[in-house]
């Protein structure tokens, strides 16, 4: 029984994934950089646990030459449940210092992985969604050409280069990852030197 | 025989190259060899200084920046822009407004930063109108004019803007004495003496908004005020202005006013009056005069006639001015940064006197006077004297300072700039100038805190400094680099209309104050506004007909407009919905007399039509806003008068065709 028990550390880094969970609530996830010659100063799309920020309407301005549908926070469901699903991962982060087993920290690693796997085919399928389903009128139509945003990284659409990356609350969620993925080899690790 | 009339070729050669030899140094001598390097920014870089220069004539003032001398903009001022459309929108028609109507033009001199603690803080510029006298502000945060405050009883404003080291006050001498607007004006020319007065208005500006109201005029003998600058520092509470013509002559003035051998420098004891119009000594006149404020949200100026202006007679009151004996009809009035120095630049004198602002507060407290001038107090010319400074140069027009106790005065009849020592009035430099310099400028040099880095020199001949233009040349400004012991030229770079006084500050202190981008079109308050393309409409008003009109890239919106007469008045109201910037879009019609509109985005102007023929009017924007502006246009049907084809507007759709 007390071998299953976590180590301090463990519930020290369990209690940190809670807090990156709440912070990714306040600050943008993900970020899609636009620049071309006409934007030095770049343009940025910022998606939010629960919205759409940064030069939002100036892309919608600037997409209506190609025929791209314009982008508004309410078309999303996924703004609507994403601030409770990460809420939730705060509140079951805390619940497993309490509960106390490392095997409920492998599940939640897993469903969390899964989450993050689901979450990027659903980006995936924005994009596309967006890249593709263009307006048959637009002033601008380039045979063959799509406007799909890379996933993740860098490609040139048009005059505009497209940069996809996370953005600070991103790169808190990829640390919550990490430190469950520590989590789990610690206590595997030190359950090893125990036996 | 021949070997004697090749020796007297020969001398006549040497004779004639050693004459040649003695003409004085051209530029190409003047310019030393790394100045293009020193004025070099390289693309994309931005300039050390922001240069705001006085538009003469044009009645705009311009902006370079320095030491590139790039042009950055033209702000039209007291003067309708057809490329921005002010002084032909409805909106800022109000502007140019006056307590005789519309007033498109004036004549404009001198600018000041405004200051705080007697530096320069960034916030505004205020420019002077000569002819019809005016002040106007200029916001820095917009770079637009921001209001125009007339000024009564005065006429030819020429010592102004000038302003106190906190911008307590704007002050406006008038240059030519006249009868007060409260008096009877109807009076013989020649009751010089009797009849005209010369009127200073002190102009109170806002803390926080920058609004200006006259809080008080003095009234004065009748004479010519010319330039002015307040006290800093020790003298701050005081004003200093020139005055010529006190032989108070109204004909012939350039032989009548230069008759005495010194005319004055006035000290103002502005805090003193100040005490007596708390005191209830002024007297509140008649007049009219016209106060233009320019509201940010409803992007729209209104004017208001006031009635009413505060008027103190300081001649009953002894201890508000005092008069210093200044050679020969002094023009520059300038104060050195630490306020102790006075600098009066006699414009037909062989010397600068040089005022001691501690002698001269003694000479008051010892009643050191040689007498009075229409019950002014005069101080005696020595008991007030710093010292003179000998031989500077023909013609001394102004000075600025550089902050490390040098001076630097402009000659104008030996077309040279003088740079002299303030404590011991030794002459330590001159350069010359190409030609005939006016005013000079150095970032800051009028101020507590000079940047003296560079000076520039606005001179009032060209002639062949550039590529020659026919009859009628560019203005020409000269940069020169300050820094060390000697004055080096760097570059000369040409002017718009006739730049009299400029300034100068820093370019993060401008660039950094908070400059807007675009205007929110959340806060968009214009009464006719249309915030998207679903609030745009057209509705008749008896012969009146508004449109509501938007633009964004790349189209108007309605782009086409049935219904409109011969005869009826069309007010364009059009809003630019962009909220990106660098994206104003123009607007334009076919045959309308008055001129474009440039609209910002956010904002909303209005352009007046009255169509005079039927047929089709095309519309298009003029500000290249896109890859699709040539597709940014619209048409409106005009039908003869007591036509009954119905108001229709659209965009992209076809309405049914109406009846002819």
């Amino acid at each position: 029984m007390k071998t299953s028990n976590l180590t301090l550390t463990s519930k020290v880094l369990l209690l940190m994934v809670g807090i990156l969970f709440i912070g990714s609530l306040f600050v943008p996830l993900w970020r899609i950089e636009l620049d071309a010659p006409q934007y030095p100063e770049g343009l940025t799309l910022q998606l939010h646990a629960n919205k759409i920020g940064g030069d939002v309407d100036v892309i919608n301005g600037l997409n209506h030459y190609i025929g791209m549908a314009t982008l508004h926070t309410e078309n999303f469901f996924e703004f609507t449940i994403l601030p409770y699903i990460f809420s939730a991962f705060a509140f079951i982060s805390l619940l497993l210092i309490f509960i106390n087993k490392r095997k409920a920290i492998v599940i939640f690693l897993i469903t969390y992985v899964v989450f993050i796997a689901l979450s990027a085919i659903d980006f995936y399928r924005w994009n596309y969604e967006y890249g593709h389903n263009l307006d048959p009128h637009a002033a601008i139509i380039v045979p063959g050409m799509a406007y799909q945003p890379p996933l993740l990284g860098y490609k040139q659409l048009l005059n505009f280069g497209a940069y996809s990356i996370p953005d600070v609350g991103g790169w808190m969620l990829t640390g919550a990852g990490i430190l469950l993925g520590l989590i789990v080899w610690i206590e595997y690790k030190s359950k090893k030197v125990a036996l | 025989m021949k070997n004697k009339f090749l020796q007297a070729i020969l001398a006549i050669a040497l004779t004639g190259a050693f004459f040649a030899s003695c003409k004085p140094k051209t530029t190409g001598d003047a310019v030393s060899g790394d100045a293009a390097s020193r004025v070099y920014v390289a693309p994309g870089k931005y300039d050390e200084f922001y240069n705001f220069v006085s538009g003469g004539f044009s009645g705009q003032m311009s902006i370079y920046g320095l030491p590139s001398g790039r042009m950055l903009k033209v702000i039209p001022i007291f003067s309708q822009d057809p490329e921005s459309g002010w002084g032909f929108s409805e909106e800022s028609k109000p502007m140019l407004n006056t307590s005789e109507g519309f007033i498109p033009w004036d004549d404009q001199h001198h600018l000041e930063l405004s200051q705080t603690n007697g530096e320069v803080d960034g916030r505004w510029i205020f420019a002077n109108a000569n002819n019809t006298p005016r002040i106007a502000r200029v916001d820095l945060k917009r770079f637009k004019t921001a209001e125009i405050i007339e000024l009564p009883n005065s006429a030819g404003n020429h010592s102004s803007p000038f302003i106190t080291e906190n911008t307590e006050y704007v002050v406006a001498g008038t240059r030519f004495s006249v009868p007060g607007d409260y008096e009877d004006g109807d009076v013989p020319i020649n009751t010089y003496k009797k009849n005209f007065k010369g009127h200073i208005s002190f102009i109170s500006v806002d803390k926080e908004s920058g609004a200006m109201d006259i809080a008080f005029q003095l009234r004065l003998p009748g004479v010519n005020f010319d330039l002015s600058h307040s006290g800093k520092g020790k003298s701050h509470g005081w004003f200093f202005f020139t005055c010529y013509n006190s032989e108070q002559a109204n004909t012939l003035l350039e032989v009548n006013a230069s008759q005495n051998d010194k005319d004055f420098i006035m000290a103002v004891n502005w805090k003193k009056a100040e005490e007596y119009i708390k005191a209830g000594k002024g007297k509140m006149e008649k007049v009219r005069y016209a106060h233009n404020t320019w509201n940010d949200e409803t992007h729209t100026g209104t004017s208001v006639i006031k009635e009413e202006v505060l008027v103190l007679d300081v001649e009953s009151l002894k201890d508000v001015l005092y008069l210093m004996p200044c050679p020969k009809s002094p023009h520059g009035c300038d104060v050195d940064p630490t306020g102790e120095y006075i600098v009066g630049s006699g414009k037909l004198a062989a010397l600068i006197p040089v005022f001691s602002f501690d002698k001269m507060i003694k000479a008051i407290e010892k009643k050191d006077f040689e007498g009075d001038y229409e019950g002014i107090p005069v101080l005696k010319y020595n008991s007030v004297l710093h010292g003179e400074v000998k031989k500077p140069g023909l013609g001394p027009l102004h000075t600025e300072f550089d902050g490390k106790g040098n001076a630097y005065t402009t000659m104008f009849v030996s077309s040279e700039v003088v740079k002299w020592d303030i404590k011991t009035l030794k002459v330590l430099d001159r350069a010359p100038t190409y030609y005939s310099v006016g005013h000079l400028m150095i970032p800051g040099g009028d101020s507590r805190k000079p940047f003296g880095k560079y000076l520039v020199a606005y001179n009032k001949i060209t002639k062949d400094r550039y590529l020659p233009t026919g009859p009628e040349l560019t203005q020409s400004a000269q940069l020169f680099d300050i820094s060390g012991d000697k004055m080096q030229l760097l570059l000369d770079f040409p002017t718009i209309g006739e730049p009299h006084y400029a300034q100068a500050a820093p370019a993060d202190l401008i660039r950094n104050n908070g400059q807007l981008k675009i205007y929110d079109i959340k806060k968009n308050m214009h009464p006719r506004v249309a915030k998207g393309e679903k609030e745009t409409k057209v509705v008749r008003e008896g012969n009146k007909v508004h449109v509501y009109m938007t633009m964004i890239r790349s189209h108007f919106s309605p782009d086409n407009i049935e219904g409109i007469k011969v005869g009826d008045e069309v007010y364009f109201h059009v809003t630019n919905l962009e909220q990106d910037w660098d994206v104003p879009h123009g607007f334009a019609i076919k045959n309308a007399p008055t001129a474009e509109l440039l609209v910002m985005p956010g904002e909303t102007a209005t352009l007046y039509w009255k169509p005079t023929k039927p047929g089709i009017v095309p519309f298009y924007c003029t500000d290249f806003c896109s890859a699709l502006h040539q597709e940014m246009q619209g048409y409106i049907r005009v039908s003869p008068k007591g036509s009954n084809v119905p108001i229709s507007f659209s965009l992209g759709t076809n309405l049914p065709a109406s009846a002819k």
